[in-house]
């Protein structure tokens, strides 16, 4: 029995070095809760939690238990247990190979993910740069982007790093979905792989490109016939991105 | 303003002239027609008769129509006008104008008012232009919403106002102890009939949010079915004579035939919308005909639903909506361009019709003034919506992604109009059974007048003020594409976690749609071809645009090719960006390609 111990709730958006629990699984057969359900950080003492490593995966860690109480609204901040299981039950079942990260392949097997046009890129933005695995504590960073952003949360302190599920963050995230050499620009053709990608094959390469061409110049402003990310914000200064990139349950 | 008065004089004068033309003007030449005034000339051949009998209803119809519609013209082209007060305040004022006019000279107006015309002839038209013009993505999508807002919001308003009317009648300082619970619970149904036609245009020209423009559509929508539904449950329950002989059985019947209405209708209306796709695909020869069936469809399926007692809005509504997606791809040009017009023109006319009988019926003998049950009715109606609204919108709001604000509530409740539908009710009750009637038209009237005036006209100053959040209309192609790739990537997320969600079930009924029912319904179905069909169709209109317009795009181009010469950049003219934007907005959700 492995014991793997995943510091999920670091960085998770609106802690922002407030106090992180833990979450203490154990992987493979059965999962349980080693402290319980309280935020408050406990004794690394508790019952069951031996404080060691996992094993070969990278990127998986340490028992962490931090200490650090923080202010009083601190609960509403954090995505709620009833969630973490769901998730961690949702990425327990993709795991095919059981050993406590996720593969391309195992994204790949998600039907409806099969078709969505633009599966591969959204698969891609799981794994971080050059790597194969990623295991659960990438998985929730990820999905973290799609948090609602609450009201209460637009006016904590703006001393503390930027939460992932900020409005500049989610754009950062599509926009990361177009810009595949990581320039910080979208190049013509970048532009119309996607374009192509989302569209099908039923428009032909010249109209495809008079539209790639009418975004990039609709778009561009320091004439260099692509999209740069402070173009991109501008131009979708006027959309409701935070409704549309959040998923509810996230919550 | 002047021309709207002088048009207004001129009608009239015309109007008070003909009573009085008809008297004393000749009779025509039949002799047993028996006039005692023209014995002596009954014998020569006139050169000059006039006949006004023959023709007094269809012309005063006809007039009351051209009336209205020169009234609707010279309100919008009065610029100030529109921002002021909704146009349904004027189509009021000008039925009080003619009942005014007809009370004064007398006149005897014909009776085309009851209960067969309004249900079978001026109803349907509006319903069905509802349904055909609705936005059905954004419905589907607050779907949830609506649905548990209008069903439950219209059976808390009915049963609240009407209890509470009740409790009000039991006061005896007041006159009413007469009307027993089942009229009030009648007056309550029939009374919490939206009609938020008024609201829904100034939320249009306000651009606000879709979400609060679609649960005011919605709720209309399914308003109508519904208040209609318990209105014609109320009444079979007060023709059991006694009300002491209803027991529980009935009221559980009650409930039951409820759902049996409803959702029979639905199911009627897309039988009859299937059906009637199936037959446009033939009619490629005849395309003459098929604005033809396109209507008479709907109106049988609203026939149909009737005869058996089933709701005919919803059947006609469900029918619409089924229908549209089909007949569209089926239609040439030209058929729907005349179903689009022709509806509007049908609804137009019904609407107008019933505002004038509105107004004709205020100035009259019809009424019966009581203090207290008017004024209560008025509280009643404000307070209730507004306890509903806010009620429902805090339960929904827990399971929706976009909560409704509190601005959006209050605009909500606020935005609770009524209009013709709840007088038309009023004005149909058996007299029989509701001895004083008179006083519930009054009642509906006061509320009317009182919501449409009032609160139609402070609606618009009050969406401004609170400066509701507004709908982003997109302007440009960044903004398409980048909202597009943001909705695939929200559904690939939630795909991930495996969250079942309204995206899916909409991608799964596109599916279907695709395999099966388009293949049915939609004659030369071939999925590539009739995308390529479709885009040379946009390609030619284009091409017409350009060449329409061509003076003024090639001075406004060449201008800015010139000062603009370090672009390379092919400038486009926004004929081709709309075209552009059509076929990315069509092409874009077709997530199946691959």
């Amino acid at each position: 029995m492995q014991l793997l111990v995943v510091e999920v709730l670091r960085g998770w958006p609106g802690r922002s070095g407030a106090s992180c629990g833990s979450w203490c699984l154990l992987g493979g057969v059965e999962s349980k809760r080693c402290h319980p359900a309280s935020r408050n950080v406990r004794d690394p003492s508790g019952p069951g939690c031996a404080g060691v490593v996992g094993d070969n995966s990278p990127g998986s860690h340490y028992c962490g238990f931090r200490r650090q109480r923080s202010a009083v609204q601190r609960q509403r901040d954090l995505i709620s247990h009833s969630q973490i299981t769901r998730l961690y039950s949702r990425f327990t079942s993709l795991d095919k190979g059981e050993n406590g990260t996720l593969s391309r392949e195992d994204f790949q097997r998600i039907p409806e993910l099969a078709i969505n046009p633009l599966g591969d890129r959204i698969i891609n933005a799981f794994f971080p740069e050059g790597e194969d695995q990623v295991n659960f504590r990438g998985f929730m960073r990820t999905l973290a982007h799609f948090r609602p952003i609450e009201d209460n949360e637009k006016s904590k302190d703006q001393n503390g790093p930027e939460p992932l599920n900020s409005r500049s963050n989610k754009l950062h995230f599509a926009f990361r979905l177009y810009d595949l050499d990581k320039d910080d620009k979208i190049s013509r053709d970048e532009l119309l792989q996607v374009l192509r990608m989302m569209v099908g094959v039923n428009i032909s390469d010249e109209q495809l490109g008079s539209i790639a061409d009418r975004t990039i110049q609709e778009a561009d402003q320091d004439g260099d016939s692509a999209i740069s990310f402070a173009e991109f914000v501008k131009v979708l200064e006027k959309v409701d991105v935070e409704q549309k990139m959040s998923i509810r349950f996230l919550h | 303003l002047l021309l709207l008065l002088s048009l207004v004089c001129c009608s009239a004068a015309v109007y008070v002239n003909e009573p009085n033309l008809s008297k004393s003007f000749l009779p025509h030449y039949e002799p047993d027609h028996g006039d005692a005034v023209s014995s002596s000339q009954d014998m020569r051949l006139h050169v000059f008769t006039v006949d006004y009998d023959y023709v007094q209803i269809p012309y005063e119809v006809t007039l009351w129509i051209l009336l209205a519609s020169l009234a609707k013209i010279g309100f919008h082209l009065y610029h100030r006008l529109p921002r002021l007060m909704p146009e349904s305040c004027i189509l009021i004022a000008i039925g009080a104008l003619v009942g005014a006019i007809i009370f004064a000279s007398d006149h005897k107006s014909p009776p085309v008012m009851n209960t067969s015309i309004y249900f079978l002839y001026l109803l349907p038209p509006i319903v069905l232009e509802e349904g055909y013009f609705m936005p059905t993505r954004p419905f589907f999508e607050n779907f949830g919403s609506i649905l548990w807002w209008s069903v439950l919001g219209s059976l808390l308003n009915s049963f609240g106002i009407g209890l509470s009317l009740y409790g009000v009648c039991q006061i005896e300082a007041f006159g009413l102890t007469d009307l027993n619970l089942l009229q009030n619970l009648l007056f309550g149904s029939l009374i919490s009939a939206v009609d938020p036609v008024a609201a829904l245009v100034v939320f249009e020209e306000a651009s606000v949010n879709e979400q609060l423009y679609m649960m005011i559509f919605g709720e209309s929508l399914l308003n109508d079915g519904i208040t209609v539904v318990l209105y014609n449950i109320f009444i079979a329950f007060t023709q059991m004579h006694r009300y002491e002989e209803i027991e529980s059985i009935d009221v559980f019947a009650g409930f039951a035939r409820f759902f049996v209405v409803g959702l029979g209708g639905i199911l009627f209306g897309i039988v009859f919308g299937f059906v009637s796709a199936l037959m446009t695909r033939f009619t490629h020869n005849v395309s003459a005909i098929e604005p033809l069936l396109v209507f008479m469809f709907s109106y049988l399926s609203y026939l149909s639903a009737e005869t058996l007692y089933i709701s005919g809005i919803l059947a006609m509504t469900a029918c619409a909506v089924t229908m549209k997606k089909y007949v569209e791809e089926n239609v040439s040009q030209n058929s729907y361009t005349t179903i689009k017009y022709f509806m509007k023109m049908l609804s137009s006319v019904s609407e107008t019709l019933i505002f004038v009988f509105m107004g004709v019926s205020t100035v009259g003998k019809n009424h019966e003034w009581n203090w207290a049950f008017i004024c209560f009715t008025l509280l009643f109606c404000l307070f209730w919506r507004t306890l509903s609204v806010f009620a429902l919108f805090y339960i929904s709001n827990k399971f929706r992604t976009y909560p409704f604000t509190f601005k959006d509530q209050l605009i909500i409740s606020y935005s609770g109009l009524r209009g013709a539908r709840s007088f038309s009710l009023a004005f149909l009750l058996p007299v029989n059974l509701f001895p004083r009637k008179k006083l519930f038209i009054t009642a509906t009237l006061v509320v009317i007048y009182f919501t449409v005036f009032i609160q139609g006209i402070t609606i618009g100053p009050l969406v401004r003020y609170l400066d509701v959040k507004k709908t982003n209309k997109k302007e440009s192609i960044n903004e398409e594409i980048h909202v597009r790739l943001m909705d695939h990537l929200k559904a690939g997320i939630e795909d991930i976690c495996g969250h079942w969600n309204h995206y899916q079930l909409r991608d799964k009924f596109k599916k279907f749609d695709n395999k099966y029912l388009k293949k049915i319904l939609i004659r030369d179905h071939q999925p590539k071809s009739s995308l390529v069909s479709l885009y040379k169709k946009m390609e030619i209109k284009l091409a017409i645009e350009m060449a329409e317009s061509g003076m003024k795009i090639s001075k406004s181009s060449m201008a800015s090719l010139q000062s603009d010469s370090s672009r390379r950049v092919h400038r486009l003219s926004p004929t081709e960006v709309e075209s552009m934007r059509d076929v990315l907005a069509r092409n874009l959700y077709q997530v199946r390609q691959r």
